[in-house]
């Protein structure tokens, strides 16, 4: 009981240095080049685990077989990467704490993953077309961070790359299916894309942490991404028949650790065997 | 519409440039493009392939259990196809 | 060629321990049998999806979550490996599905139980998986060729889950003492379960005596469930866990281990729908049928807009 204890204490003194204090901190002392690239791989790292979180719900529960098989193949390749950026960003915070530790004993609000990847599968429309935002801005972002002048990140860019040039081609195309198939396909993708929209903003903010990286070669630009990631999507949305919705209200604070109220939950479920049995090895 | 599961598609993988075409197994899928990725993500999960060729399986041929005879044992007497059936004198060696 | 003729080419392919190709005559029995047990043993696969998946967003760590993700993806591709099998009998992916659906048609009983903590999920690896591989090794060598070239396939994808499995067991069961309680649970309750996948004891075996003869099978129900005792008492006692059966017991004379048979009679109720799982995996396999109607119903349209009309086999 005093160790399980003394192990929460640690780990919440572990959890308040960063990333949450280091962010009040910022205003007084000037973020280090070492921080920021820790918070910048906790931010793509998360993005990709709770993605990943999300799409391996559906396994065993796909819309016919294939696509069970295919979609799976999706979840894997994002989790994957979501264990080698979370692996580096405890290699960068150099505190003895690894991946699991980074991805088990983190609360919500010291997750960094952009809020659209948290929002609920809901019907395969919805899955497909999140997916499908997300896999575009992803095929863009990475082919610029493989240019990163941080080796680590530019190698797992470039391992990246492939995977989502495939997983773009794969969502795109049920994109089209379900725009132009049936009235009904029709109807839940074009809600889909509407009610997930909102979620869009926040992919391309950009914050101290991403001002420190750039001026390094570090980060991505994410206006760059932007404008490329525009026009592939309304030329998608075109293609499929579908509205791009205009003048939207867009949510924010994933970059602060504010998320909507589905992350908790996913966390919870996530994490509970860890910290059931905080001593034990898996 | 009626609810079903899609036509059955053939697949034939490459496992290396330049080798032949080898049938690995079947699968379902609606359109030309599915059937693609479906194989992908199916039959080469380890690395089996380097391309993929995906037919569908009702355009396919086959011959006959009963061909056996007429189609294959005639070429079984026409050794005069094979090299060896040819002596070639040792002074000129391979050919 | 009448079909006595046809018997005898369909029986001296057998005795040449030749395989049997989609095009071939078979007699109707074989045909049945087989789309029985191809089916049986797909829907197998596909139902299995459900208990282990159950834990890919539990999974403790992110290196068991890839990997049980991978696992379970490779069920699901066995699944569909069989159901082409199948297919290649005359029976279509719609009414095995439907079959699997209405619960006409069986799958492995040992789905039926639940997996409680992340202990059973190495449990499933390593004992029903590989209960499972002791099956399909043989099979390999089975005399329709479709079904016997699946099973190459699978053999080959399925040597890394069985280890799976065991690497779960074994970090358990060096771990803490409430990481080794868990993993002795797991061994408590799975092991009969595992034990009745031979299936009835050979005199109770209604359908062994033909599957041998046509090679469908190649070994007896108990000669498989003795080997796989005698295979994974000593991994038992690597892990410094205990065999659930007190009767447990080496007989030098037979040079295998004596030992308590499963209760048949709860074999009996899991198998015609008493099992604790049940109605749980058949409502999971139909909601995911049903709700996936529409998303298929879509690809159709969208292929017809497309000219691509493929007559569905």
């Amino acid at each position: 009981m005093l160790k399980q204890v003394q192990h929460d204490i640690k780990t919440l003194s572990n959890l308040c240095e960063k990333p949450l204090c280091s962010l009040r901190l910022k205003k007084k002392n000037k973020m280090t080049t070492q921080d920021a690239l820790f918070q910048y791989t906790l931010r793509l790292g998360d993005t990709n685990l709770i993605l990943g979180q999300r799409l391996s719900e559906w396994t065993g529960h796909g819309p016919f077989l294939e696509e069970d098989l295919a979609l799976t193949n999706i979840a894997l390749d994002i989790t994957g990467t979501a264990k080698s950026l979370l692996e580096y960003a405890a290699s960068i915070e150099g505190k003895g704490r690894t991946e699991d530790d980074l991805a088990y004993f983190r609360n919500d609000r010291q997750y960094f993953n952009a809020q659209i990847t948290e929002q609920p599968n809901g019907d395969y429309a919805r899955t497909i077309v999140r997916q499908a935002i997300i896999d575009c801005f992803d095929f863009y972002f990475y082919n610029e961070l493989a240019k990163s002048k941080d080796e680590t990140l530019a190698g797992i860019a470039q391992k990246s790359i492939k995977e989502v040039t495939y997983h773009l081609r794969h969502t795109s195309s049920w994109v089209e299916r379900f725009g132009d198939g049936t009235e009904e396909s029709h109807n839940k993708a074009q809600t889909a894309v509407n009610e997930l929209w909102q979620y869009t903003g926040e992919l391309f903010e950009m914050n101290e942490v991403d001002a420190v990286l750039i001026k390094e070669g570090i980060a991505v630009d994410l206006n760059i991404v932007k404008a490329k990631w525009e026009k592939h999507i309304t030329e998608l949305l075109e293609k499929s028949t579908l509205t791009k919705p205009e003048n939207v209200f867009m949510q924010t604070g994933s970059r602060k650790g504010i998320h909507t109220e589905h992350l908790a939950y996913i966390l919870a479920e996530m994490q509970a065997l860890p910290r059931m049995y905080p001593d034990a090895k898996w | 519409m009626s609810d079903n599961q899609g036509p059955v598609w053939e697949i034939f993988l490459q496992k290396k440039a330049g080798q032949p075409f080898v049938h690995c197994g079947s699968l379902h899928a609606f359109d030309k493009e599915m059937a693609l990725q479906n194989a992908r993500d199916l039959y080469t999960r380890r690395n089996e392939g380097v391309s993929i060729w995906a037919v569908p399986s009702n355009a396919i041929v086959a011959s006959s259990p009963e061909d056996i005879g007429p189609f294959f044992e005639p070429a079984n007497d026409k050794v005069y196809r094979h090299p060896t059936f040819y002596q070639i004198p040792d002074a000129i060696g391979h050919m | 060629m009448e079909v006595n003729k046809f018997e005898d080419v369909f029986e001296g392919k057998l005795a040449k321990n030749e395989m049997v190709e989609p095009k071939d005559w078979m007699p109707d029995n074989y045909r049945k049998h087989l789309i029985r047990q191809i089916s049986q043993h797909a829907h197998s696969e596909i139902v299995g999806m459900l208990p282990e998946g159950n834990w890919i967003t539990r999974a403790p760590s992110l290196r068991s979550k890839v990997v049980l993700l991978a696992k379970v993806q490779d069920e699901g591709g066995h699944g569909l490996y069989l159901y082409t099998a199948a297919e290649t009998l005359g029976i279509s992916r719609d009414e095995l599905l439907d079959n699997l659906h209405t619960g006409k048609a069986k799958y492995s009983s040992i789905f039926n139980y639940p997996t409680l903590t992340w202990a059973d999920i190495g449990a499933v690896g390593w004992l029903v998986d590989g209960a499972a591989i002791m099956n399909q090794v043989m099979l390999q060598r089975t005399s329709y060729g479709p079904y016997a070239r699946a099973m190459v396939r699978i053999c080959k994808e399925e040597s890394f889950h069985q280890r799976q499995g065991f690497e779960i067991m074994t970090r358990l069961a060096f771990g803490t003492e409430d990481q080794k309680a868990m993993a002795q649970d797991a061994l408590n309750r799975w092991w009969y379960p595992t034990m009745m996948m031979f299936g009835p004891p050979d005199a109770e075996s209604p359908n062994s005596e033909n599957a041998m003869k046509w090679r469908i099978k190649r070994e007896t129900n108990d000669q498989l469930r003795q080997r796989f005792v005698d295979q994974t008492v000593p991994q038992v006692q690597y892990l410094g866990l205990t065999v659930p059966d007190a009767n447990l017991k080496w007989n030098e004379a037979k040079k295998g281990y004596d030992f308590s048979e499963p209760n048949w009679v709860e074999f009996k109720n899991v198998i015609s729908g008493n099992g604790p799982c049940n109605k749980e995996r058949l409502a999971a396999r139909n909601k995911a049928h049903n709700d996936g109607a529409w998303v298929r119903e879509a690809a159709q349209a969208f292929a017809k807009k497309r000219n691509e009309i493929y007559v569905a086999a």
